[in-house]
């Protein structure tokens, strides 16, 4: 039978608040054991939790973000449960009434369509502290900086199909947030966590197969395989006649499998109900409207403004809009030559490539905007050939100043001179008189081909620096 | 020197007639001296409390002083003193020092008042006799065969066997007032959110509020004008400005509207605890009070209501102490489950293991609407009640238990009996009304409580017209025998 | 509503706490009183009633985002009952 996979997607997103959500801790990534857990974080006796405004803030311009409903009041719920990395014993949460209502999110696929994914909700949360696994005499290590720092937990309605779109769909959040500010994004830092809820159904109905939630899948690349291995896992359950059970499953990189986990734990029952120690949060239109008016131009918008105002393809457009300073370079690369399209060209397949061979991100690109389109000026107006720009762009990458400096210190400016081109193409033609001769017996429709040849060899001798399309013009003026 | 009050003290200490070392050495005498009679203390660290009181005199001498500067209160074990074991009458907190104080605290030592120790408590301040306790019951100075009322009945022994002048004390549903009303002291429970409650260690979240306890409203006003105001630290404290408590004292009470709710005059009352309580409406009366009956339809559900929201409350509340960061951790747990079951069967006794109990079923999935949702539904309309009646009246009084202080262990085994204790204030709580009691007779030579209720926020109302009353009365002046 | 023994022992797993076999009976029969006291207010109408979550009709304050707190790892592993490296130990946990 041919099967269809219905995913939805849980991310839990760290807000880049400085403090905590309910306190006023430090939530820098990566301090020693505990050194960042305070009183409340630690669940002493008699502390309290007070809201942070940024997370707030951060939460609403996400909502916005995706035109999504804003909860005008919003309430903050008690999930209990009992685990050492939650020292509550609950961890404050949002259930019935979230800051962020319904939404929808556009991605772009590979083949350059478009798809909307709906947003179910995204509430605020506080994230838990971390088990370490390490033997203490058989005994585990808790650390709690985690605890308490802000998250966004961001659920897609069942609209995902498949792990291209489930990858695309994270790329999008991702470039989103980063282009609001409200999370570094960084997987690898566990800022964006990813939970799969993942079916099967008979391909063309719409019925709900018994779903499996793998937990906590941390980069692209994880998600990708463990979509495809979890849907191979099930189809075969389904295949032998077997049934799917509902349960939280972990998705082991290193054998590339989807395993149970918890199986043998008691049902939880996470009795949510209204946090006592919290108030209702209620935001205005005046709030909404300044949170609104702060926005930046957002990756779908600037993608739609690429592809409208510089011709792009939707492709292109979406690459180069993915984060907000890879679009700025592009926009400022464009400015600086005047031709968005070979700018586009030039961004996308020299600087990226180099940028991707070198594992740097845009930010840390040893050739500005500026002087990208300062070398890109250079093949418009006929200074160097593409070929030679390469070339310029290799020593502009390892520093060696700019187009015009490179060209003028190793002398590669195009030979435009027709007196130093005339004496070119005459040896050239005196040094192949047998392809020239072929050449005078072709027609018309081969001479156009032959006479590429000729102009290869006025390059070879001009070591690639004379103008092509001179020499083009010489040459057919004079092999008559 | 233990028959002053707070406001003698202040004035003595001002008036340089006595030093805070000389008042604090003569309380700390008479606890080392009595209280193994009551069990009012849980901790006392005289040689902290020495110290307290010589930077108190030195501040003084340095013409630093403030309102309480040198006058010693003793602190209910539920709020937190940094370096000072704070227990919470229970052997999960047994060996619990926190390094921070609670809001009240910090306040209260701002205010210049010096800490003489932790009193004793119902286990998490769950029970209305103090038989909890994980140290033992508290005794009630008039009869130390009779309890002293809970949950902060160390509080109100304390203060009635003259050991220490005042006492902070907390209710979540009638934990000062109803011993208050039993040791035959005055205590007031403020306006849920006008007392912060940070560091104060929580029962239930949205009931509890912490109070003075004294021996006259007029030293309930110093202490509450030392505690009251907004703490950025704890989301539910209000940001509303406060008064000073003492400023409106003597205003007189012509004019004054008092509700009788006939609902707490009714069956269950003893009769000659009513007649105390009549006595004192007569007394109000002759002050120039007009007594008005009123009706509070909820009434008969607000023990069910109560004991639904604050176990509910409690039961998560409670869920912190797991034997992982502090308190007690069970010996040798095999593994995570044991760690937790048995850490909290061990820690925990048979009362605060039945509220939580009763509390995460309350919440469970399938009852949740059935019980905790419903409760919350029926607060409503118990504070609907209350905001009706103060369309007519500007305070509402009645007895504050039903009886005066029963015999220890007459209702130990009996939790719904002792719930039922609390049946006159249980539903200020639930409204988040200021209440107070405040000494209106003797019954049999124990003591019995009038209860005044005020409008959100008018604790003023309330400590003036409990000053009027006794102004005109002894009933706050009386001491048990044999304490001195 | 009656609760039964088992319902009790489930409850009490979800509370974490270790009720012992010759105590569940006891445990058992005082909240079933309880339960049955509370009971009175399934009688109540209350299908127009909004639940009350809090007796102030105050909403949440928002605290500016800044580090207020220092590090007192000290202070707090002082009063553990088991840390190393910084550390609180618990018995192994598996996932």
């Amino acid at each position: 039978m041919a099967w269809e996979s219905v995913i939805g997607l849980e991310v839990h997103l760290q807000l880049a608040t400085v403090s905590k959500i309910f306190s006023g801790a430090p939530t820098t990534f990566g301090a020693a054991p505990n050194t960042q857990a305070c009183a409340v974080d630690l669940a002493m006796p008699g502390m309290l939790p007070v809201l942070n405004a940024e997370a707030v803030r951060c939460a609403v311009k996400f909502g916005l973000g995706i035109g999504a409903q804003i909860g005008h009041r919003s309430v903050f719920d008690r999930k209990n449960y009992f685990y050492p990395d939650l020292p509550k014993g609950y961890q404050i949460s949002q259930f019935e009434a979230p800051i962020v209502g319904r939404g929808e999110f556009e991605i772009a696929l590979e083949d350059g369509s478009t798809r909307s994914i709906g947003i179910t909700r995204a509430h605020l949360e506080e994230d838990a502290g971390k088990s370490l696994h390490e033997d203490y005499h058989g005994c585990s290590g808790i650390d709690l900086n985690r605890a308490g720092t802000p998250l966004l937990e961001i659920v897609t309605d069942p609209d995902i199909r498949n792990a291209q779109e489930a990858v695309a769909y994270l790329k999008a959040l991702h470039s989103l947030v980063t282009y609001l500010g409200i999370s570094d994004g960084d997987m690898s830092q566990g800022s964006m966590r990813c939970d799969i809820n993942i079916s099967l159904r008979p391909a063309g109905t719409d019925t709900l197969g018994t779903r499996a939630e793998i937990k906590n899948v941390n980069s692209f690349r994880f998600v990708e395989k463990a979509i495809a291995c979890e849907i191979e896992r099930q189809s075969d359950i389904l295949e032998d006649g077997g049934e799917v059970v509902q349960e939280t499953r972990l998705y082991d990189a290193e054998r590339d499998e989807t395993r149970s986990m918890r199986s043998k734990e008691v049902a939880n029952d996470y009795r949510y109900f209204p946090e006592p120690d919290l108030l209702p949060v209620v935001i205005d239109d005046d709030y909404i409207e300044a949170v609104r008016a702060s926005l930046p131009e957002l990756p779908v918008e600037k993608r739609h403004r690429f592809a409208a105002q510089y011709g792009l393809s939707t492709y292109d457009a979406g690459v180069l809009s993915d984060s907000r300073e890879l679009a700025d370079y592009f926009e400022a690369v464009a400015a600086a030559c005047g031709d968005a399209k070979m700018a586009a060209n030039w961004v996308q397949v020299e600087l990226l490539g180099q940028l991707n061979r070198s594992e740097l991100g845009i930010a840390d690109s040893p050739v500005s905007a500026a002087d990208l389109g300062g070398l890109i000026a250079r093949i418009l107006d006929n200074s160097i050939s593409g070929k030679i720009a390469k070339q310029v762009f290799e020593h502009m990458w390892q520093g060696q100043g700019s187009a015009d400096e490179i060209i003028e210190a190793q002398g590669l400016k195009q030979v435009s001179d027709s007196g130093a081109l005339e004496a070119m193409v005459d040896q050239v033609i005196a040094d192949n008189g047998a392809q020239v001769e072929q050449y005078l017996a072709a027609d018309e429709g081969k001479r156009k081909k032959l006479i590429g040849f000729f102009v290869g060899q006025v390059m070879k001798v001009s070591k690639g620096q004379a103008n092509p399309k001179m020499v083009n013009e010489l040459l057919a003026k004079k092999l008559t | 020197m233990h028959d002053y009050s707070v406001a003698e003290l202040a004035q003595g200490l001002r008036e340089g007639r006595f030093s805070s070392v000389e008042v604090t050495r003569a309380h700390l005498q008479r606890i080392a001296a009595l209280d193994e009679r009551f069990n009012s203390f849980i901790s006392v660290d005289e040689s902290a409390a020495l110290a307290e009181a010589e930077q108190a005199d030195a501040r003084r001498a340095a013409g630093e002083a403030s309102a309480l500067t040198g006058v010693p209160i003793a602190h209910k074990d539920i709020f937190c003193t940094r370096g000072l074991r704070t227990s919470c009458g229970s052997k999960m907190l047994d060996n619990f020092v926190p390094p921070y104080d609670a809001t009240v605290v910090s306040r209260l030592r701002e205010a210049g008042a010096v800490t003489l120790g932790k009193t004793n408590m119902d286990e998490f301040a769950m029970g209305s006799s103090n038989e909890t306790s994980y140290y033992g019951a508290v005794r009630n100075p008039w009869d130390t065969d009779a309890v002293p009322g809970g949950s902060s009945g160390g509080s109100a022994a304390a203060v009635a066997a003259r050991l220490a002048p005042a006492a902070t004390g907390t209710d979540t549903g009638g934990s000062i007032r109803q011993p208050a009303a039993c040791c035959g002291i005055t205590g007031i429970k403020p306006t849920y959110g006008r007392v912060s409650r940070l560091g104060m260690v929580a029962f239930a979240s949205s009931l509890d509020q912490g109070g003075p306890m004294a021996r006259s409203a007029e030293d309930c006003a110093l202490l509450l004008n030392a505690m009251a105001g907004h703490d950025p630290l704890d989301s539910t404290s209000s940001t509303r400005d406060t008064q000073d408590y003492t400023a409106q004292l003597e205003r007189d009470l012509s004019g004054l509207r008092i509700g009788l709710p006939t609902q707490y005059f009714g069956e269950g009352l003893s009769a000659a605890t009513a007649a105390c309580v009549q006595d004192a409406l007569r007394e109000l009366q002759a002050r120039g009070a007009t007594l008005v009956d009123v009706s509070l339809p909820h009434s008969e559900l607000t023990v069910p209501t109560y004991y639904i929201i604050a176990p509910a409350e409690a039961s998560t509340n409670l869920s912190r102490y797991d034997g992982v960061r502090y308190g007690h951790r069970c010996e040798d747990p095999q593994d995570l489950l044991d760690l937790y079951t048995r850490t909290r069967e061990e820690g925990f006794g048979d009362e605060v293991k039945r509220r939580i109990l009763v509390g995460t079923y309350a919440l469970s999935a399938g009852y949740y609407d059935a019980y905790y949702k419903k409760a919350q539904q029926v607060r409503r309309l118990i504070r609907q009640d209350f905001l009706d009646c103060f369309e007519q009246v500007d305070i509402i009084a009645g007895p504050t238990t039903p009886g005066p202080a029963f015999a220890l262990g007459a209702k130990s085994d009996d939790p719904v009996s002792m719930y039922l204790e609390d049946v006159y204030t249980l539903a200020v709580n639930l409204a988040g009304l200021p209440a107070m009691s405040v000494p209106a007779g003797l019954v049999e030579g124990m003591p019995v409580g009038l209860q005044l209720i005020g409008q959100h926020f008018d604790e003023a109302r309330l400590l003036n017209v409990a000053h009027q009353f006794q102004q005109a009365t002894d009933w706050h002046l009386r001491a048990p025998g044999g304490i001195d | 509503m009656a609760i039964d023994q088992h319902e009790i022992e489930k409850i009490a797993q979800l509370a974490r706490i270790r009720i012992a076999d010759d105590q569940i009976g006891e445990v058992t029969a005082r909240i079933a009183e309880i339960l049955g006291m509370v009971d009175r207010l399934q009688a109540v109408d209350t299908a127009a009633v909004e639940p009350m979550a809090n007796p102030l009709d105050d909403t949440q304050r928002l605290r500016p985002d800044a580090v207020t707190e220092e590090n007192r790892r000290e202070d707090f592993q002082a009063i553990a009952p088991a840390v190393e490296d910084g550390l609180y130990l618990v018995p192994r946990v598996i996932d």
